[in-house]
């Protein structure tokens, strides 16, 4: 027992991962804690959607379920939960069961390598983005096979459209990702890394966040992975393979109840997942904004004191909203329940505010916010943009995002290496050429 | 245990009817070999298996696959007139690799004893040093050729698949 105690007080003042330090019961603890956050950002993802979408479009979104609609996700989830389980008459059984099972595990094993932190990831592989990117490329496998085993033709060709859709811009995603690996090279010992940890780590030693990196090359790179990253997650305005006006709910046309909740559960995964990639590799992971540039004692303490101030506003805003509710005695359970929100998430603030949860939770409260930023961005997307049409999307996928994203990693190696480039590359060549035409002469 | 996922999947790829099941199995196969990979000290090996054969190359399978009806090559029995010749073919051809790999040196080489255990960061650094390095890497022109290959073959797909307009 006293051994037992022993190994997990052991890792506590450790600097690496607890996959790193090979420390099995905090790498489960992370593994829980990481798989409670992600479905708590599904749910709120949820009701962030609807609300968000519904305000854009001047109208209020769901007001009755809780207080201004809080409950509202588990009342979906409850109400999905108890729905007929259907199967298509002559579907695959075996097929029909795994695809959402595929999909599930491809979106939810990428979060092993994300880094919350410096040492707050459940592991930090060598070879940590290209893990991320080839377990994404699995959900396309799903998918595909979700549409074939529910026999029919919308879902085929919804599966069909939209996996060619996601295989299009995963090359673009990875053309995009491949200049960041270049710039992760450039520090003094010279050699660069593909792990998520040591990508951002290498942001830090550089003194910038690399969207800001050979102005205006690094912002090119994050501007064709976000509307790549757009495309590769199925949202608008890519959605066209599960538009409900153009094919019936496309691939998870013929999936009820629990299944399609776990298609939806992974869309929001891979949403969360593409955006973490995006935040640890062009802004900066978890360093606070302008590490280099507002340093020093003072401006650390500003900073750490924004995780307390956010939540404390947002107690605020509940506690206004009570104010404001219905008079009417019908309303007095929701002014009640709104309340009780606000003052969890005031507690929530104040706790935020002691200096050692202060220290431990601030990396993660800035990777979250960026997060929290990306998931804004794909519902304002989804609430402006109209529906590309398919032909469109696979134009935009290989002729302006491949492009693109080849002359960015050429420009930005040239860009890199350009002390070098004279007399490594120009000068060589020359020679080479003038070899050629002696050879030739002498042949005369 | 990888290994004998690896067989299962192999030997479901080539008993099932129905071809659909068959990629599945394909794609543990290669989920298996990937495992493998990085059992072996190779993590990047590994990474480039997941993303180019399982989430690349099977996509393409399935895809040819899903668009030829199938229907009736499934409810078509089986028959194979020449099985006892196969059977005799498969068992010498193992013979003659167990009976290379255990008594010939060269054989003994391919499975040594101990494993080399090279640490996680090398595998990434030793392919590029193999690629790109001035003394060691003559490697990148058959790269570059082996490129230039595969465009061939897709530029010749696109002019074979294109619809005389």
């Amino acid at each position: 027992m006293h051994d037992l105690i022993l190994y997990i007080q052991s890792y506590l003042d450790s600097d690496r991962t607890p996959g790193g330090a090979g420390n099995i019961f905090w790498a489960t603890v992370y593994i829980l804690l990481v798989f409670g956050g992600l479905s708590v950002a599904v749910i709120a993802m949820n009701w962030l959607e609807r609300k968000i979408l519904a305000h854009m479009q001047v109208r209020l979104g769901p007001m009755r379920v809780g207080p201004h609609g809080l409950l509202q996700p588990i009342a979906d989830a409850i109400k999905l939960l108890l729905k007929e389980d259907i199967i298509p008459a002559e579907a695959d059984k075996i097929v029909f069961w795994i695809a959402p099972f595929i999909v599930v595990l491809a979106a939810f094993t990428v979060f092993v390598v994300v880094p919350f932190g410096p040492t707050h990831a459940i592991t930090d592989m060598n070879i940590g983005i290209l893990f991320m990117l080839g377990v994404s490329s699995l959900s396309v496998l799903g998918i595909v096979t979700a549409g074939w085993a529910s026999n029919s033709h919308y879902p085929l060709i919804g599966a069909l459209r939209s996996s060619a859709q996601m295989v299009s811009y995963e090359v673009a995603m990875g053309l995009a990702v491949l200049s960041v690996i270049l710039m992760t090279s450039l520090n003094a010992t010279g050699t660069g890394t593909l792990s998520m940890i040591g990508i951002v780590q290498a942001q830090l030693a550089q003194g910038e966040w690399f969207i800001f990196k050979f102005f205006p090359l690094g912002l090119i790179g994050f501007v064709i992975f976000a509307i790549a990253m757009v495309a590769e997650t199925n949202r608008a305005p890519f959605d066209l393979p599960e538009a409900e006006s153009e094919l019936t709910a496309g691939f998870h046309t013929e999936y009820s109840g629990f299944r399609w909740s776990l298609f939806f559960l992974a869309e929001y995964s891979a949403m969360i997942a593409v955006s973490s990639i995006a935040v640890t590799l062009w802004l900066g992971g978890w360093l606070r904004p302008f590490p280099n540039a507002l340093s020093g004692p003072t401006w650390e303490l500003v900073f750490s004191l924004f995780p307390g101030i956010t939540f404390v506003l947002l107690a605020l805003m509940c506690f206004y909203n009570t104010a404001r509710m219905p008079k009417h005695p019908l309303f007095k359970i929701q002014t009640i329940g709104l309340a009780g929100f606000g003052v969890v998430l005031g507690v929530i603030g104040l706790l935020l505010f002691l200096t050692p949860v202060r220290v431990r939770v601030t990396d993660i409260f800035w990777f979250a916010a960026k997060v929290a930023g990306f998931m804004y961005l794909y519902i304002w997307y989804r609430g402006t943009f109209p529906r590309y049409r398919f032909d469109q999307l696979m134009k935009v996928g290989w002729k302006v995002l491949l492009p693109t994203g080849l002359t960015l990693l050429i420009c930005t190696a040239v860009w890199a290496m350009r002390s070098d480039v004279w007399f490594e590359v120009i000068v060589p060549l020359w020679h080479y050429f003038v070899g050629i035409l002696h050879w030739l002469v002498s042949l005369l | 245990m990888l290994a004998a996922t690896m067989i299962i999947g192999g030997v479901l790829v080539i008993t099932r009817k129905n071809a659909v099941h068959s990629a599945m199995a394909l794609i543990t196969t290669l989920l298996a070999q990937a495992a493998l990979y990085l059992m072996l000290y190779a993590p990047f090996v590994a990474g480039v298996q997941i993303i180019l054969y399982a989430g690349g190359i099977m996509v393409l399978f399935l895809f040819v696959i899903m668009l030829i009806n199938l229907e009736r090559n499934m409810k078509e029995r089986q028959f194979n007139k020449q099985w006892l010749v196969g059977i005799v073919a498969a068992a010498a051809l193992g013979g003659l690799f167990i009976a290379v790999y255990t008594t010939t040196t060269r054989g003994k080489v391919l499975f040594p004893e101990g494993r080399m255990t090279y640490g996680e960061s090398q595998n990434t650094q030793a392919i590029a040093g193999l690629l790109f390095d001035r003394g060691a890497g003559q490697y990148m022109f058959a790269f570059e050729i082996a490129s230039l290959l595969l465009l061939v073959a897709i530029i010749g797909a696109v002019v074979m698949a294109k619809k005389r307009i």
